[in-house]
Order: C-alpha cells, then sequence, then structure tokens
C-alpha cells in the first residue's frame, strides 16, 4: 500500500506499482464509456454510440493484461498479506470493471434503438441516475489507488441512492407502459438501460468491498444498503 | 432492514476461510520467558503456547531470538556459561529451565534435529539406535523394530531397508537429514524441534521433509524455525514472528500470511525490511 515502506526487491515494488496504473488505465476506459453511454442516450447522438460499442474490445483486452499480469506476478513473486490482498482485488476488480464496460454498451446499443422507435421520453431521471452512477465508478476506481478503506465505506453505502432513483424510473416506465401500449417497446429498452446502470453501480461497491479487503485484510458484511425493491413490484391492476 | 448511519463504521466480518478451529491443548506453555546471552538480552518477556500435535513455525530477521528460544526448550544454553533463562517453559508439570531437571531425561522428551544433516560415523542401525540404547533396555527384536518404525515414521526405511549395517555418511543430504530425524524421534520424544531442517537440501528432498512433517505431527507436538515463509505457510498450523527478542505476532498461518494483525509482521512476511 502507498504509505508503507518499500520492499526490498525493487521490481517487485514495481510491478505492484504497474498493476495498479493498469487498472488504473483500465477503469479510466470503463468511466468513459459509462459516461459516452449516458451522452449517447441523453442526447440521442448514435455516433457516440457507436464508439462505446467498439471501444468495449479494448476493455476486455486490458482485462486479459491484467489477468496475465497478476498471474505472473503470483507465479514468480508469491506475494503474501497485503501484496497477496492487492493481487487478488486486481484480479477481481477488472472482472467487475469488465461487466460494468458490457453494461455501458448495451445501453449505448440501446439508445441506439430509442432513437429509432421513439425520442420523445423525459430523460431526466436515467440522465441523474447516469450521473450519479458515473461519480461512484469514478470514486470507486480512485480509491483503489489511494487505498483510503473509510472512502471505500462511502462509495460502498453511497449505491443506496442509485436504488433509489431507480425505482423510481421504473414505476414511472410502468405507468407509461400502462397508459398506451405503443409505448412499450422504448419502454422497456428504458427500463434495460435503467436495470444497466443499476447493476453498473452494484459492481462500483463491488469494487469498494474489494479495495476494503485488499487495505484491511476484513470484508464489509454481507448485507449492504439496499433500495432495489422492483424484483417484487407488482402493478396494480387498472380496475 | 436497519440502514447503518453513515458515520459509522460496518462491523466488518471475518471470512469463513479465516475461522479456524482453536489450536489444541499446548503441549508446552512458555511463560514470560527471559533470556540472556551474559548482558545481551536476547528473549524478551516471551508467552507462547506450543500446542500438542501441530506444528508450530517461528519465522524472523536473524538475531530475532527463535532459535535461542529452541536452544531454551532443550536446555542447550547449559553448555555455554553466562547465558540464563527466566521464567516458565512448562511441559506437564515440569518447568523446562527449572536448573534441578534431569537433562537426560529433558532431552528424550524433547529431540532436535539441526541445519545441517549431523549422521554419527557409525551404520544407519546404529545412528537409529543411539539415543534409545541411553534410556530403554531393547531385545534384539525390540529394537529391530523400533528402528523400523523410526525409519518408517521418517519416510526412510524403503529406501534404506536393505543397507542397515552400511555407513550413514553414504547417504544423500536429504536421506541423511530424515535419518536425523529417525534418530529424534527413536526416543519417542513429546516435542520435536527443527532448526532450519531444509535450508541444506535441495527443492525436492525438502518437499520430502515438509511431508514429513506434515505425517509426524499426528504424533508429536512440533516446532520448526525457518527462514522460508513459504514453508511456515505451508507445514505449520501457527506461526510467530520475533523480532529484536520479541515475540511481535502469533496466529494461525492461514492469518499470518493473509491478514497479519500486526504491522511489522506485515512488512517482514511481504519483504520490505528483514
Amino acid at each position: 500500500m502507498p504509505d508503507e515502506p518499500k520492499h526490498i526487491v525493487t521490481s517487485f515494488e514495481a510491478d505492484l506499482k504497474k498493476l495498479r496504473d493498469m487498472i488504473a488505465n483500465m477503469g479510466g476506459l470503463v468511466e468513459r464509456a459509462v459516461a459516452d453511454a449516458a451522452q449517447a442516450l441523453l442526447t440521442h447522438d448514435p455516433d457516440i454510440a457507436t464508439r462505446v460499442i467498439e471501444g468495449d474490445a479494448r476493455i476486455n483486452a486490458e482485462q486479459h493484461n491484467v489477468e496475465q499480469f497478476t498471474v505472473r506476478l503470483l507465479a514468480l513473486r508469491q506475494p503474501v498479506a497485503d501484496d497477496l490482498r492487492q493481487a487478488i482485488q486486481a484480479l477481481k476488480v477488472v472482472t467487475d470493471l469488465e461487466r460494468i464496460g458490457d453494461y455501458a454498451s448495451n445501453i449505448a446499443k440501446r439508445s441506439i434503438v430509442i432513437n429509432q422507435v421513439a425520442s420523445n421520453f423525459p430523460l431526466a431521471g436515467l440522465g441523474q441516475m447516469a450521473m450519479l452512477v458515473q461519480q461512484n465508478l469514478k470514486a470507486s476506481i480512485d480509491i483503489v489507488g489511494e487505498a483510503d478503506p473509510q472512502k471505500a465505506i462511502m462509495v460502498w453505502r453511497a449505491d443506496q441512492m442509485v436504488d433509489d432513483l431507480y425505482n423510481t424510473i421504473f414505476r414511472e416506465l410502468i405507468t407509461y407502459m400502462m397508459e398506451d401500449a405503443r409505448n412499450i417497446s422504448a419502454c422497456t429498452h428504458l427500463m434495460f438501460i435503467a436495470k444497466n446502470l443499476e447493476r453498473i453501480g452494484d459492481h462500483t461497491t463491488n469494487i469498494a468491498e474489494l479495495t476494503y479487503y485488499a487495505v484491511t485484510g476484513q470484508n464489509l458484511p454481507d448485507y449492504r444498503p439496499k433500495g432495489d425493491i422492483t424484483s417484487t413490484y407488482m402493478a396494480a391492476s387498472s380496475d | 432492514m436497519e440502514v447503518a448511519s453513515h458515520n459509522m463504521p460496518p462491523e466488518a466480518v471475518v471470512p469463513a476461510a479465516l475461522q479456524i478451529a482453536p489450536l489444541a491443548e499446548p503441549r508446552v506453555s512458555v511463560r514470560n520467558l527471559n533470556f540472556y546471552y551474559g548482558e545481551t538480552h536476547a528473549l524478551k518477556n516471551i508467552s507462547i503456547n506450543f500446542p500438542d500435535r501441530q506444528t508450530t513455525a517461528m519465522i524472523g530477521p536473524s538475531g530475532c531470538g527463535k532459535s535461542t528460544l529452541l536452544r531454551v526448550m532443550n536446555r542447550m544454553y547449559d553448555l555455554y556459561p553466562g547465558q540464563r533463562a527466566e521464567g516458565e517453559v512448562m511441559m506437564g508439570a515440569d518447568n523446562l529451565i527449572a536448573p534441578n531437571l534431569d537433562l537426560n531425561k529433558l532431552r528424550r522428551r524433547v529431540g532436535m534435529v539441526f541445519q545441517k544433516p549431523t549422521p554419527f560415523p557409525k551404520s544407519i542401525y546404529e545412528n537409529v539406535m543411539f539415543g534409545v540404547r541411553l534410556h530403554e533396555k531393547l531385545s534384539k527384536a525390540e529394537a529391530h523394530e523400533r528402528v523400523e518404525w523410526a525409519l518408517t515414521r521418517a519416510a526412510l526405511w524403503g529406501e534404506v531397508k536393505d543397507r542397515l549395517h552400511a555407513s550413514a555418511l553414504g547417504l544423500s543430504g536429504g536421506q541423511q537429514q530424515r535419518l536425523c530425524i529417525a534418530r529424534s524421534i527413536a526416543v519417542r520424544p513429546d516435542v520435536l524441534l527443527l532448526d532450519e531442517p531444509t535450508s541444506a537440501l535441495d527443492p525436492i528432498s525438502t518437499l520430502k521433509i515438509e511431508e514429513l512433517v506434515d505425517e509426524l505431527k499426528q504424533d508429536f507436538c512440533i516446532v520448526i524455525v525457518t527462514h522460508n515463509m513459504q514453508q511456515a505457510g505451508r507445514c505449520a498450523d501457527q506461526v510467530a514472528f520475533f523480532y529484536l527478542g520479541e515475540l511481535v505476532e502469533a496466529g494461525p498461518s492461514s492469518q499470518i500470511f493473509t491478514a497479519p494483525r500486526e504491522r511489522k509482521t506485515q512488512e517482514y512476511i511481504t519483504g520490505r525490511f528483514g
């Protein structure tokens, strides 16, 4: 971790630094993908959407780079204690980042379809959700480098607001669909977009949990303040 | 569900994989042990339990006191004037550092194997029987049985059974070290002390000794001093980290190597000082 004395073997120190840099780099790509996907949706811009979809391959490639580098580090350095936890964190964080990249790409794909079927739905709620998700994602990636367990707890808790927004959007979209069956196609895509953002929020909390573990050696509890109640939601019947 | 307050850290949990069954009953219990090489205070107020039928590894940089603790446990220091121990090293009702303790009996109960193999320039058979003869009168059949038992437990029987009366000096380094282990366990001690037993061996012989340690802990309390961190992790149930004559931390090996409690332990095992 950054404030500790350096390793006697400087090349090991350099390897661990490189690992942190690789994660920061991949995190940057994923942040960019989520930001672009949100922009493509909100500004109805298919070019940006296409850029996100095409950029996903690079994120996947970065994941493989980090994994290969970490496996090499485990095999050659046989790290223990905080070094071991940092290597494990790297392996798992890049899996979360890769999934976030997939969700961003899926949002971009759906934004193109929505432009074709309808572009007059109010997107303020989704925009707000996307902004919050981006903010938490950036914080979670920053704390991987900063190794700050207190900030990790803050990010871990902040996801509840994302869930609350998701519930609101879910209900709003159900209402549109109940009002007019012709809304169903667009609203379904918007609902998946909201769900993708909500899932990005969950993976963001995973990154925060992994950082907490890497720094402290302890796991955060299983219960996390969760607000997504849509899995049990039923629309009221119209009679 | 109750939502945790934002300014309170959540209660962290110990992962299931780290929730280890408590260590067995102590075979040797060290309490407030201090040791002096003349003016030098080499062990400072050490308290630690060595559980029965489990392996404890002692790690730490050179001069930290781990080998000194081994030497205290079988009173090797008695051979040198000016060296003295204070405190308690209890094995059952006996304080191992009490001045009136019968050293011959002690050394039958506490076996020791050193860094370099130390076979006597005698036959393999005589090496194993050497200590036994000091303590027991066995018939020829019983003696042969004891030799076979000790060599089998030391994973050497298959390799030497056809040349028991050949010189022990003709064995390879790894075989010689296993012979020394056989010689130590032939007197049926309670505790087996291993002082860097593999540092002079090749990797395969090292693995054989490690496998042997794993087998032997079913019968003995084993204490091993090692500079090989991976070896400590592989062999030991409990790991104790010493630094400058103090016991910094002792705990289950899986905890010490994944999430040590003390910063000094972490810095040592990750190679940041030492």
